[in-house]
C-alpha cells in the first residue's frame, strides 16, 4: 500500500488552492454538511476520491447535468457508502500496483441516518475488514434531506417530524447513540469527533485519518439551519455553543487510547444551547424543567465517564 | 485429463459452481466481493482456495451481506476494476436495490446465480423465482443449461457487458443443485487464449484524480427519463454483441451458441419452450413424443434480456402450439415470466397458440413423461382453442 503521511497543519494558506466542493450547488444558506465537505476535501493536498452515501450532500450538490464536485466523486445508494468505498480502495490499491489506475486518498462521506441507522453494518463490515479508507459522518442529527425525521443521532427531547413535540410526548424520548464508542470497538486505528466550528481540529484530524494504515473513522457535528430552526448566520456559533456546553465533548482515539482534544473547562449549562434551537424550544416551558435537568445530568455523566476512559490509558 | 485436437482444451471434471468459478479465474477478474449462500457457496469457496494457492491475481472481499458484495463490485468498477460476484435466492433479493443502480451507472460487472426458490416456508432447491423476479432492471441475461455452459457464459458475459456499445452488468443462472453441485465433463479453454480474448478491462470512464468525475448525479424529470432510454439503446445493442460473441466463442470453442436453442423445431407440430437444466429433459421428451408419432420440437432460452424476439417469432411461425415451462409462479399475474415474455414477442404476428404449466417449485423434481404429457395437453387445448390458465404440474391438490 502506498504510504501516505500528513503532517499537521501549519499556516490556511498551506491548504491547496482548488477548491474541490464547489458554490452554485443547492445546499442551504448556512448548510453545516457543506462546510464539512469542503473542509474534508481541501485537508490534504492529493485530491482525493470521494464516496457519498445518499443524503443532503449528496442530493444538493449533484444536480444532473451539474456538479459542485472537483474531485472523483461516486453516489451509489444510502447504506453502502463503506462497501463501495472497500471496493474502490481494494480495486485502486491493485490497479496502481499495476499501472492501471492513480492511486488516490479515498474518502466515504455518511450522514448521521445513513450511518448511525441505515448503513451501520456496511460500516462494521468495512471497519471489521480493515479498509484504508476514512469515513466521516456528518452528524445534522436528523434525516434532513427528506424533511428533518428522527434519527438514531437525534440528541434527547429535540423535536422533529417523527418525534414531534405534543401534548403527551415532548419529542424524542430515547438518547443518541454512542457510534464513536461502535467504531472504536473494532479497535481501528484512528477514531475522533470533531465540529465544524473548529476547522484546524477538523482539517488536522481528516490528514491523521488519511495518514493510517487502515480504516478511520471521524463524527463531525454539523448544524442544520433548516431542520433544527436557527438563523443561517448562526451555524458556526451552534458548533461551538455544543461544545463549550461538553454536549458534545471533542476527542479522538488513536491506536486504542482516548484523548479528549478540548477540555472545557468552564462548560456553558445545557439550557445554553437548547435555548438556540426553536427544536427544543418545548423544554424550556417551565413544567419541563425536568427535562433539561435530566440533558444536564446525561451530558455531566458522559463527559466522566469520558474522563474515565481517558485516564485508562490503552483500553480500546 | 483429455484434450481435444483442435482448440487443445483441457477436459475438466467439475460442478457447475466449479466451472464458474474456474471460468472466473482465467476471466483475469480484478476484483471478487461475495457473501455465501447455498447453492452458490462453492463458487465462492472455490475462489477463496484459488486466492490462497495464489492461483488468481484478484482482490477478495468477504463482506458481511449481499447488499454490500455487490455495493463494493460496483465500487471496484467504478475504479476501474474488472469486477465478479455470485449469489442466490435471498441474497439476489437483498441484492435488489444495487440492481438497477449497477444498470443506471452503467458498470459492466458479472454475476452467477444459483437459481434457488425464494421464502418462504425457507427452501434451498432449485426454481427460477430469484432470477426471473428481477428481469427487468437493465441487466444483460443468460441462463445456462449445464456445467458446460455455465463456463462458458462466465467468459462470454465479460466480453458482452464490457463492449463499449453495451457498458451494461450481466447476470446469469443456473439451476441450484442440480447443476450447482453434480459434476460433469466440462471443456475448459487454455488460460492465454481466455487471456488474450478478454484483455484486461479498459473502463470508459473511472474515478480518476486527473479528471475528475461524478458517478450517480441526481437527474429529475428533466433528465431521468433519456436516462433510461439511454439504457434501452445499449440493450438493444447488446442484442448484436451478444449474437457476436457467441460466433466468436464458437471459433474459439467450437461450441454453438444462440439466443433461443432450437431442437427438432423445423417440423414440429407442438413445441416445449424451457429454460435451465428442464431443457435436457424435454429433449427427451421430445424424442419419446416422436418415436409415438407426435412431432414435438424444443426451444430453450439461453438469452433472456436483451429477449431474443426475431428468433422467437422465426421459431414459433410454423409450430401449431407451445407449451411454456415456468419455473416460477407469477402469483396473480396472468401467466408466467416466459410466457409474458413470448406471448408479447408473438403478439400480433403469429396465429400460435401458447399454454402454461409451472413445474419444479422448491426443487420438486421434473421428468419426460410430464413434459411429454404437457405437450400433448397444449396439442388437445389447441386444437380445442382453449384458453389459456395457468395450471401446476406435478402439485398436491
Amino acid at each position: 500500500m502506498t504510504k501516505r503521511e500528513y503532517k499537521p497543519l501549519g499556516k490556511l494558506a498551506d491548504l491547496p488552492e482548488e477548491n474541490r466542493l464547489v458554490s452554485g450547488h443547492r445546499l442551504c444558506a448556512g448548510c453545516g454538511p457543506a462546510i464539512v465537505g469542503r473542509l474534508a476535501t481541501l485537508a490534504v493536498p492529493d485530491r482525493p476520491i470521494v464516496i457519498n452515501a445518499t443524503g443532503c450532500l449528496e442530493v444538493g450538490t449533484t444536480l444532473y447535468p451539474y456538479t459542485s464536485w472537483a474531485v472523483p466523486w461516486a453516489h451509489v445508494t444510502f447504506e453502502n457508502a463503506a462497501a463501495v468505498a472497500s471496493g474502490v480502495v481494494e480495486a485502486l490499491d491493485k490497479l496502481s500496483k499495476e499501472g492501471r489506475a492513480k492511486d488516490a486518498p479515498v474518502i466515504a462521506f455518511g450522514g448521521d441516518g445513513g450511518t448511525f441507522d441505515i448503513g451501520l453494518q456496511a460500516l462494521s463490515g468495512a471497519l471489521e475488514r480493515g479498509e484504508r479508507f476514512l469515513y466521516i459522518c456528518y452528524d445534522n442529527e436528523a434525516y434532513a434531506n427528506t424533511g428533518v425525521q428522527r434519527s438514531g443521532a437525534t440528541p434527547f427531547g429535540a423535536a422533529t417530524t417523527t418525534s414531534p413535540a405534543g401534548k403527551v410526548i415532548q419529542g424524542k424520548q430515547e438518547w443518541k447513540k454512542d457510534l464513536v464508542g461502535i467504531v472504536a470497538a473494532h479497535h481501528i486505528p484512528y477514531a475522533a469527533t470533531s465540529s465544524i466550528a473548529y476547522y484546524r481540529d477538523f482539517i488536522n484530524k481528516v490528514r491523521k485519518a488519511l495518514s493510517q494504515d487502515g480504516p478511520s473513522f471521524i463524527h463531525v457535528f454539523a448544524p442544520c439551519t433548516f431542520g433544527w430552526r436557527f438563523d443561517t448566520s448562526q451555524t458556526i456559533q451552534m458548533a461551538k455553543l455544543i461544545v463549550d456546553t461538553r454536549i458534545f465533548p471533542v476527542f479522538e482515539i488513536e491506536n486504542g487510547a482516548l484523548r479528549i482534544n478540548f477540555k472545557v473547562p468552564n462548560p456553558k449549562p445545557v439550557e445554553e444551547y437548547l435555548k438556540t434551537q426553536r427544536r427544543f424550544a418545548h423544554l424550556l416551558k417551565p413544567e419541563n424543567k425536568g427535562l433539561v435537568e435530566l440533558i444536564q445530568r446525561n451530558t455531566d455523566e458522559n463527559w466522566e465517564r469520558l474522563l474515565r476512559i481517558e485516564a485508562a490509558g490503552k483500553i480500546f | 485429463m483429455a484434450t481435444t485436437q483442435e482448440t487443445k482444451q483441457k477436459m475438466m471434471e467439475l460442478t457447475g459452481d466449479q466451472a464458474i468459478a474456474y471460468g472466473a479465474k482465467q476471466a483475469g477478474i480484478d476484483f471478487i466481493a461475495a457473501y455465501p449462500i447455498t447453492p452458490q457457496t462453492i463458487i465462492v469457496e472455490k475462489l477463496s482456495e484459488y486466492l490462497a494457492d495464489g492461483m488468481i491475481n484478484a482482490r477478495y472481499i468477504n463482506v458481511e451481506s449481499e447488499h454490500s458484495a455487490i455495493s463494493a463490485v460496483i465500487g471496484a468498477e467504478l475504479a476501474g476494476a474488472r469486477g465478479f460476484t455470485a449469489t442466490s435466492s435471498q441474497g439476489l433479493a437483498l441484492m435488489f436495490e444495487e440492481l438497477p443502480v449497477a444498470a443506471g451507472m452503467r458498470q459492466p460487472l458479472v454475476m452467477a446465480v444459483a437459481m434457488r426458490a425464494l421464502s418462504a416456508p425457507i427452501n434451498i432447491h432449485c426454481d427460477h423465482s430469484d432470477l426471473l423476479s428481477v428481469r427487468d432492471q437493465g441487466w444483460v441475461m443468460m441462463i445456462a443449461e449445464n456445467a458446460q455452459e455455465a463456463y462458458d457464459q462466465t467468459i462470454m458475459a465479460f466480453k458482452i457487458g464490457e463492449d463499449p456499445a453495451v457498458q451494461l452488468p450481466v447476470m446469469y443462472g443456473i439451476d441450484g443443485f442440480i447443476i450447482t453441485h453434480n459434476m460433469e465433463n466440462v471443456y475448459t479453454l487454455p488460460d492465454e487464449m481466455v487471456s488474450s480474448y478478454l484483455g484486461v478491462r479498459k473502463p470508459m470512464y473511472r474515478l480518476d484524480p486527473d479528471n475528475p468525475m461524478t458517478f450517480g448525479p441526481l437527474a429529475l424529470y428533466d433528465t431521468y427519463f433519456e436516462f433510461r432510454r439511454q439504457q434501452h439503446d445499449a440493450m438493444m445493442n447488446a442484442y448484436q454483441v451478444t449474437k457476436d460473441v457467441f460466433a466468436d466463442y464458437e471459433r474459439m470453442s467450437g461450441r454453438k451458441y444462440s439466443p433461443l436453442k432450437n431442437y427438432m423445431v423445423d417440423d414440429a407440430d407442438v413445441l416445449i419452450f424451457a429454460a435451465g437444466s428442464t431443457v435436457g429433459t424435454a429433449r427427451q421428451a421430445a424424442r419419446k413424443l416422436r418415436e409415438e408419432g407426435v412431432k414435438a420440437g424444443v426451444s430453450g432460452v439461453t438469452l433472456l434480456r436483451p429477449f431474443p424476439i426475431p428468433e422467437v417469432i422465426e421459431t414459433f411461425s410454423n409450430v401449431k402450439a407451445v407449451a411454456v415451462l415456468e419455473r416460477m409462479a407469477s402469483l396473480g399475474s396472468p401467466a408466467g415470466p416466459h410466457y409474458m415474455d413470448l406471448a408479447s414477442a408473438v403478439y400480433p404476428q403469429l396465429d400460435v397458440r401458447m399454454y402454461d404449466f409451472v413445474y419444479g417449485l422448491g426443487g420438486r423434481d421434473i421428468d419426460w413423461e410430464m413434459i411429454a404429457r404437457c405437450a400433448k395437453t397444449t396439442l388437445s387445448d389447441a386444437e380445442h382453442k382453449r384458453p389459456n390458465e395457468v395450471r401446476f404440474l406435478g402439485v398436491r391438490e
